[in-house]
């Protein structure tokens, strides 16, 4: 193996164990600053030693035990100073001891509770959503800064400057690093399926830059899921999301045109459906659903996203399972942006007549300003009418919108049929 | 991006011997180290080729051959289909599967775009379709 070789064998290895070697430590060391510290040390560390010794047969269990030392020198650092500062040295000796044996069990056992704290102090509702975002890929997905910026397409200082005072934010905040209690765990649950969410759908319709898709984040966020879905088996709304996911990533070659434009669901070639993922979420889904429970909000659009998934062309689509499917999320989730779907469903299923009634309801709401989709769903409704001047008009609008290049293309496309009158119509 | 981690088949997999529980205790473990990491697609093992055939291609010509055949360390025992970030990390995984001899074999697999847009991949995607959609009738 060549230095580069094994440098790249080194950042596998990372990739694999950072997550586990991070959470074992912040267990130890109660910061999870201290502890990414810590597990980064024992990386330099490898990056040192193994391109000369070669990577060890264990590199798991070799970071670990190299972390662990430091750790256990940090420690002793922190009671020396301890016993300086408060004169407490009395059983100083007998702590070591203890703390020692300690961070032997933490770091072999529960590695799955600690990886679930991780998550959870991770996505915690003290930081803001980009925060999170940046911590959770950066702790649990193991990727580097560089990487998260390059994927959100903000500069590396960004990604950096905001981990940091993410760290810092939980440090001073005192937050515990521990699996929330019933009390608080559905809230919190909630936030960490956002923010696994959030970096897949800025994967899967990227909000800005010339790319429609970016696949790899999609992948990334995939990943998280099911590890969240193996540490927390009886959660359905986990094994829900995970089903959304792996259904919609099911559709991503058939998303992109050659020349990379979007190519819109009813438009795919559902031949280029990725069945092995369909199959992969329709068993998630199922998972979901034996649990029971009333189906949570990700559960209830997987179902959605399963009934398109099921219909082998689009005129089979069960239309009129998706508009009470989306009854029961507008119940449990409602939002502008959950009308705005519904108002397309109810379009499908019963004429675009029936869809426009809603929209145009939703023109008011103050939320949708600015958003792009209203403006593209009236234009789609409009075209089906046959009223194309107004369509143009909303088509133009979504245009000027959008912040996805590729998006405004296929928008002003749209618009410039809809002036020539000569309108393709969706099925 | 996806890679397949192909078993080589050994005498006591061309002879239909069963693995030992300990061995299928260490494979247990492995295969749930790939779950829990996310990265596990799918994966099987084969039977021995005596219960497999050939179909050999001679322009219109097909020849069928029977199995069992000879060149054992060729043949494949099974596989992982697991998605990972870079050909590293999967060698990385083939490293940790608990064989004590033997083969696995690391191919990425072709992404359909990595062919670009044309009618025969078309086909072929929809054929693909045919064969491993799912039986499930919309509800």
């Amino acid at each position: 193996m060549t230095a580069s070789d094994t440098h790249r064998a080194i950042e596998a290895v990372w990739r694999i164990e950072s997550a586990r070697l991070i959470a074992g430590l912040a267990r130890i060391v109660r910061d999870v600053g201290v502890a990414e510290d810590l597990a980064q040390d024992a990386l330099v560390a490898a990056l040192e030693q193994w391109p000369a010794s070669g990577v060890p047969r264990n590199p798991g269990a070799w970071l670990m035990a190299t972390a662990k030392h430091r750790a256990i020198d940090l420690l002793r650092r922190r009671t020396r100073l301890e016993r300086k500062q408060e004169e407490l040295g009395r059983n100083l000796e007998a702590q070591q001891e203890m703390v020692a044996a300690d961070l032997d069990t933490a770091l072999d056992d529960n590695v799955g509770d600690d990886l679930l704290r991780l998550m959870f102090i991770s996505c915690h509702p003290v930081l803001s959503s980009e925060a999170r975002v940046a911590l959770t890929l950066r702790l649990l997905g193991g990727l580097t800064t560089e990487e998260i910026a390059r994927a959100f397409l903000v500069p590396e200082p960004t990604v950096a400057q905001r981990i940091v005072r993410a760290k810092r934010t939980l440090a001073e905040a005192r937050v515990p690093f521990e699996v929330p209690g019933e009390a608080e765990l559905a809230a919190r649950l909630s936030s960490v399926l956002e923010v696994i969410y959030l970096v897949f759908n800025e994967g899967y319709s990227a909000t800005a830059g010339d790319d429609w898709t970016r696949p790899a984040l999609c992948e990334d966020a995939l990943r998280l899921g099911r590890i969240l879905a193996e540490l927390m088996p009886k959660e359905p709304e986990i094994h829900g999301l995970v089903a959304l996911m792996e259904i919609q990533a099911s559709r991503l070659r058939a998303r992109i045109g050659p020349s990379g434009e979007p190519i819109l669901l009813f438009d795919q070639n559902r031949a280029l459906w990725d069945q092995l993922l369909i199959r992969r979420g329709l068993a998630a889904l199922a998972r979901a659903e034996v649990l029971g429970g009333a189906p949570g909000p990700y559960a209830l659009q997987a179902a959605i996203a399963a009934c398109h998934a099921r219909a082998r062309t689009p005129a089979e689509t069960d239309w009129a399972r998706i508009v009470a499917l989306y009854d029961g999320l507008a119940q449990l989730a409602p939002s502008p942006v959950v009308e705005l779907n519904r108002a397309m469903a109810l379009a499908m299923a019963f004429g675009p007549a029936a869809g426009l009634e809603l929209v145009d309801v939703l023109t008011s709401e103050p939320s949708l300003k600015g958003y792009h989709r209203l403006p593209s769903v009236r234009g789609d409704l409009l075209t089906k009418l046959g009223r194309f001047d107004e369509a143009r008009a909303e088509f133009e609008r979504a245009a000027s919108l959008t912040r996805n290049g590729r998006e405004r293309n296929l928008l002003l496309e749209r618009a410039a049929a809809c002036a020539r009158g000569s309108v393709r119509l969706a099925p | 991006m996806r890679f397949m981690m192909i078993v080589k088949a050994n005498k006591d997999s061309e002879a239909g011997v069963l693995p030992t529980e300990e061995q299928l205790a260490e494979m247990g473990k492995y295969n749930e180290e790939l779950v829990k990491a996310g990265v596990l697609l799918s994966g099987e093992g084969l039977q021995a080729s005596s219960k497999g055939a050939r179909v050999k291609y001679s322009g219109v010509k097909r020849n069928i051959i029977d199995g069992p055949f000879t060149e054992t360390k060729e043949l494949i025992a099974g596989f992982w289909l697991i998605q990972v970030r870079s050909k590293e990390e999967a060698l990385e995984w083939a490293r940790r599967v608990p064989f004590q001899e033997g083969e696995v074999e690391v191919r990425q697999v072709f992404e359909l775009e990595d062919f670009g847009a044309s009618d025969a991949v078309e086909h072929h995607a929809r054929l693909r379709e045919q064969i491993t959609k799912p039986s499930t009738k919309p509800r």
